[in-house]
């Protein structure tokens, strides 16, 4: 019953294993070399060989089918019915291209910056590569698990041994805290295991809950994603981890760890869980919307240039989450944009950021002031990658953001007005920030390379190679996103038509009467703000009802198309 | 008698090191033999896993069970003995004076785990506990190092709580034998279950009964002696009471819970309660802890509230996951125990500031503390995660998700002293430190620590399947 889901892969090598191994023996490798230059080029060439190994994935990509596709499989451990499952599909796929085409990036911003343990530093980013595809693509809850937490390890290393200042607190802060949201994952899997019989993921997402056993999976696996995503008011670590990461670290923590959260989301809750996610959808349209303005005015604050973009990162995933929990094809496709954007944006905002650290050893907006006369070149893509920062038309981020705000304007009013603030504050931190760095000069303050240790020299040959080449990304998916947002088509389709097929037959628990609706003449607009009035609950899931029902008549067009991938 | 054979072996060794410490042979002699000796114990138990039968008026029953814990043993026991050998100066802890008796006592110790595990009769395991302790309340003083005294406070502490933990056990055996009118546990086992409900007696009776290995666990509330017995004697000792004497544990706490039936009762709810506090206790303690071994005490009492929460499961998942748990537990625990060994130059203990720039003194030594701290909490992809798993698993399909919650926080608890280890050794160091130089032998055991904790963790097939026959023959 497993090949129901999947479609053996087909190419002469088995790619997504191949995606797993190599950084892995590449890693072993290091360390048995000793000259410090050898292992960076053999780290970056590894990287690239993954990258180059991974792209077959995009060009051979099957655009009919929302099965997991290169799938492979082997018996691993059948005494827990443990299996060696690996498939990407339209979502999934994505990813994991981001993260092959991120890690080169990494090595390449870590080429001077990393000055101690180099050996050591390569090992780890080679292993937190292994891992981070591994997550993408695992098609078996123990072996997602396995992955998911292995990671922790090397990041932790990354922050603990390279990191800044406080890099104590700050690592086992984040350590503890994605740990702790883990750990009851690990029960939810344990659960689900003794309810089915199996860890195959396919097989859990086609399976019936009763609700009641939804509800506790659902809490389970929204904390562990909504901490690592990270959703207000569970943030908290991200700032103190992105700001004492070395660089590297910072870019993996934004392009790609962040975005496991909003996976978890769409591969977990929303297929698994349908009824209990139905069910919380408001309070999390309230929380994902409290975290973009949160987000946003946070940042507005922060005069530390990476504790800026931290913050930062807080209000685009709150954009992430708000796209998911639309449960609409536009929503999720939006949310799926806005997880790429923001790993290639982010990214390049923080190899910036290490950029300027290196030559004025500081992240003190102040220090790094006027830079346009003496470092033109870092400043044009400073200004470039900060307009697609806040989603300016033309770039990236305004495809995801605005796909994000569509489909919310047309479910949720209230919270899209949240998101405009949000999207507002956005411009109004990235613009402070650019123009602070690029021309302010007001406050006197002595220049960093009136001091003889600080020399500002622009941009080397290396560091243009590796922006460029995220800005060639930015402008691709800003100009023309249609051929990733074929890639996923199939997939969210798939996805959409099977939360609605739950929300059919969803009955909102304890049985309300159908009194309640009539009392509600303003109906539909003001419904959004349910997440803030708790004490009308009967009240607040008749309406819910109502706004499902709503919904999925706006969508009839989409759901028409659905294809006849029948899961039962 | 061949089905007797890894007990023979284990007797002759101890036989021949009275002899030679009559002799006072040269230290070098002392360790070839007991290497050798540890080796040809090992093969035994090894060859003798498919035997199977009863002795002794049916009091010692050799079965599939027995074997896989003999060999759990005797491996954890030639580890202790490798610990020592391969340098000059090994037995660092230890007067040299002392080697034979000290490996003779350790001998016996082990011979008493490893009847412990075959023993089914009340009188039988009581005896065969005895031995076992015995012999290690004679050597935790035996610590030689000058000026330190706290060994005999920890051989005191021991020997107290031993008796006290003995004289409790045979108090609830009186109150079983009072209703059962049996001492034999395959005859206990039709019997006590049919009559546990409402029976007070009985429950009182087996709770108390568990006592001694709740002290041979170090679990609550029997635990109070493990740190400082742990900090009080030498380094090998410590490594060997941490581990064998908690393997025995187990293989008899799996017998005797079955007594309590296959549907959770009242023992269940006991017995997860002092679980969870051993946990909890064990955890709490250990996050202030600065000296390694204290440390590592209170973290295995820690432990000891996961095996239990393992063991009270009483099914087939649960018995095997606990049998796995322990496997690992002493494999990651004996690692931390070389490490400490290692760094300790004349056998002092050893505390936060030792492992100071550790990564440049050793880097393998580095990595294997790394890898059994990750493996302790249960990070994959090592042994300690599957484990734990398991165990979860097990939990769950009882259900008892009060007493699975309760232990994944406690799992998250844990997580920051593992990690302090972790940051300790591989926290930037910018004065020079002395390396560590390790021998070609070392250097290899090392080596295998790293790889058996991951390779057990990722391929855990074949443990697996000798854990389940083991628990088939008891079900």
């Amino acid at each position: 019953m497993m090949e129901d889901y999947l479609i053996l892969n087909t190419l002469s090598y088995p790619i997504l294993s191949l995606l797993l191994l190599v950084p892995f023996i590449g890693a072993i490798v290091i360390f048995f070399m000793k000259n410090d230059n050898i292992i960076k080029l053999w780290t970056l060439v590894i990287t690239l060989a993954t990258a180059a190994l991974s792209l077959p994935l995009f060009f051979n990509w099957n655009y009919d089918t929302a099965k997991y596709q290169y799938a492979e499989k082997s018996d691993w451990f059948p005494f827990l019915d443990l299996s060696y499952v690996v498939g990407v599909d339209g979502i999934s796929v994505l990813l994991v291209l981001l993260t092959t085409l991120v890690m080169p990036l990494c090595v390449l911003c870590s080429w001077t910056y990393i000055q101690t343990r180099f050996r050591e530093f390569m090992v780890v980013t080679l292993l937190m590569e292994a891992f981070m595809i591994g997550v993408f693509i695992s098609l078996n809850m123990v072996l997602f698990f396995i992955f998911w937490e292995a990671m922790l390890v090397p990041m932790f290393l990354l922050i603990a041994v390279w990191g800044g200042e406080r890099k104590d607190y700050a690592s086992i802060k984040f350590f503890l805290y994605t740990l702790l949201g883990s750990v009851f994952l690990l029960i939810s899997i344990a659960a689900l295991y003794i309810k089915t019989g199996t860890f195959f993921i396919p097989a859990l997402m086609v399976h019936d809950y009763a609700f009641g056993f939804q509800m506790w999976i659902f809490i389970a696996f929204t904390l562990a994603f909504a901490i690592k995503i990270p959703m207000f008011p569970f943030h908290t670590w991200l700032p103190a981890a992105h700001v004492e990461a070395p660089v590297a670290g910072s870019v993996i923590l934004a392009s790609i760890l962040l975005k496991m959260g909003g996976y978890g989301f769409l591969r977990f809750c929303l297929t698994m869980l349908p009824d209990a996610t139905i069910y919380c959808v408001p309070y999390l349209i309230f929380f994902s919307a409290v975290s973009i303005v949160i987000g946003g005015y946070l940042a507005l604050g922060q005069s530390d240039i990476k504790k800026l973009v931290a913050y930062s990162s807080v209000g685009h995933m709150g954009f992430v989450t708000l796209g998911i929990f639309l449960l609409s094809d536009i929503g999720i496709k939006g949310a799926i944009m806005q997880m790429l954007n923001h790993g290639i944006t982010t990214g390049a905002l923080f190899i910036l950021i290490g950029i300027i650290y290196e030559r004025t050893h500081s992240r003190e907006l102040t220090v790094n002031s006027a830079l346009g006369m003496k470092m033109p070149v870092y400043v044009t893509f400073l200004v470039l990658f900060s307009l697609a920062s806040f989603g300016f038309p033309g770039t990236n981020g305004f495809i995801g953001e605005f796909l994000v705000l569509l489909g919310t304007f047309q479910q949720y009013k209230i919270a899209g007005v949240f998101a405009i603030i949000g999207a507002i504050l956005a411009a109004a931190y990235m613009l402070r920030l650019v123009q602070k760095m690029v021309w302010d000069d007001s406050d006197g303050h002595a220049h960093p390379e009136e001091d003889s240790e600080h020399i500002l020299t622009d941009m080397n040959f290396r560091e243009i190679v590796t922006l460029s080449f995220l800005l060639f990304f930015v402008f691709w998916i800003g100009l023309h996103p249609k051929p990733i947002l074929n890639v996923m088509d199939t997939t969210v389709e798939h996805l959409v038509a099977h939360v609605d097929s739950a929300k059919k037959h969803y009955k909102a628990p304890g049985g309300h009467g159908d009194g309640h609706g009539d009392g509600h003449g303003d109906g539909h607009d003001n419904g959004d703000d349910r997440g803030h009035d708790k004490s009308h609950g009967d009240e607040k899931d008749e309406k819910k009802h109502e706004k499902i029902e709503n919904h999925s008549s706006l969508f009839e067009l989409k759901t028409d198309k659905t294809i006849t991938v029948v899961l039962k | 008698m061949s089905i007797f054979l890894p007990e023979l072996a284990l007797t002759l060794m101890a036989l021949t090191f009275f002899i030679m410490s009559l002799a006072n042979p040269k230290f070098s002699v002392v360790q070839a033999v007991a290497l050798m000796m540890a080796v040809i114990v090992f093969l035994i138990s090894i060859a003798s896993y498919k035997s199977s039968g009863m002795l002794f008026f049916d009091a010692y029953k050799v079965d599939a069970f027995s074997q896989i814990f003999k060999i759990i043993l005797s491996f954890g026991f030639l580890i202790v003995v490798l610990l020592g050998a391969g340098v000059k100066n090994g037995l660092k802890g230890v007067s040299k004076d002392l080697a034979c008796e000290y490996y003779m006592f350790l001998t016996l110790s082990v011979a008493g785990l490893v009847f412990l595990t075959s023993a089914v009769e009340l009188l039988t395991i009581v005896i065969c506990l005895e031995i076992s302790s015995f012999a290690l309340y004679v050597i935790i003083p035996f610590r030689y190092q000058g000026g330190y005294k706290k060994q005999m406070e920890a051989g005191i502490k021991y020997v107290m709580f031993g008796a006290l933990a003995t004289g409790i056990s045979l108090y609830g055996m009186s109150y079983i034998f009072g209703v059962a009118h049996t001492t034999y546990l395959d005859k206990l086992v039709d019997i006590i279950p049919t009559i546990i409900q409402g029976q007070a007696v009985v429950i009182i009776g087996l709770i108390l009964m568990l006592a001694s290995f709740f002290y041979k666990l170090a679990m609550f509330p029997m635990h109070f002696w493990a740190p400082d017995v742990y900090e009080g004697s030498a380094n090998e000792t410590a490594g060997f009471i941490a581990t064998l004497p908690k393997v025995g544990a187990v293989a008899l706490l799996i017998r005797l819970v079955t007594l309590s039936g296959l549907e959770p009762n009242q023992i269940t709810w006991i017995l997860g309660t002092l679980a969870v506090l051993s946990m909890t206790i064990g955890n709490l303690s250990a996050l202030v802890q600065k000296d390694l071994k204290r440390l590592i005490a209170y973290s295995s009492i820690a432990h000891a509230g996961y095996v239990m929460i393992a063991v009270l499961c009483v099914n087939n998942l649960g018995y095997e996951s606990a049998i796995y748990y322990v496997a690992g537990y002493i494999l990651m625990n004996l690692a931390l125990f070389y490490v400490i060994y290692n760094i300790s130059k004349n056998g002092e203990n050893v505390s936060f500031e030792h492992l100071n720039g550790l990564y440049k003194r050793s880097p393998l030594l580095a990595m294997i503390l790394a890898i059994s701290a990750f493996g302790m909490a249960g990070m994959p992809p090592t042994i300690g995660f599957l484990g734990k798993f398991m165990i979860f698993t097990a939990a769950i399909s009882k259900p008892l998700y009060a007493i699975v919650i309760l232990a994944v926080i406690n799992a998250g608890i844990a997580a920051y002293y593992y990690l302090k280890l972790v940051r300790a050794a591989y926290i930037s160091c910018e004065e020079e430190v002395p390396a560590i130089k390790l021998g070609l032998p070392k250097y290899i055991m090392g080596i295998f620590f790293i790889v058996s904790i991951l390779a057990a963790g990722m391929f855990p097939q074949s443990l697996m399947e000798l854990a389940k026959t083991a628990v088939n023959t008891i079900l």
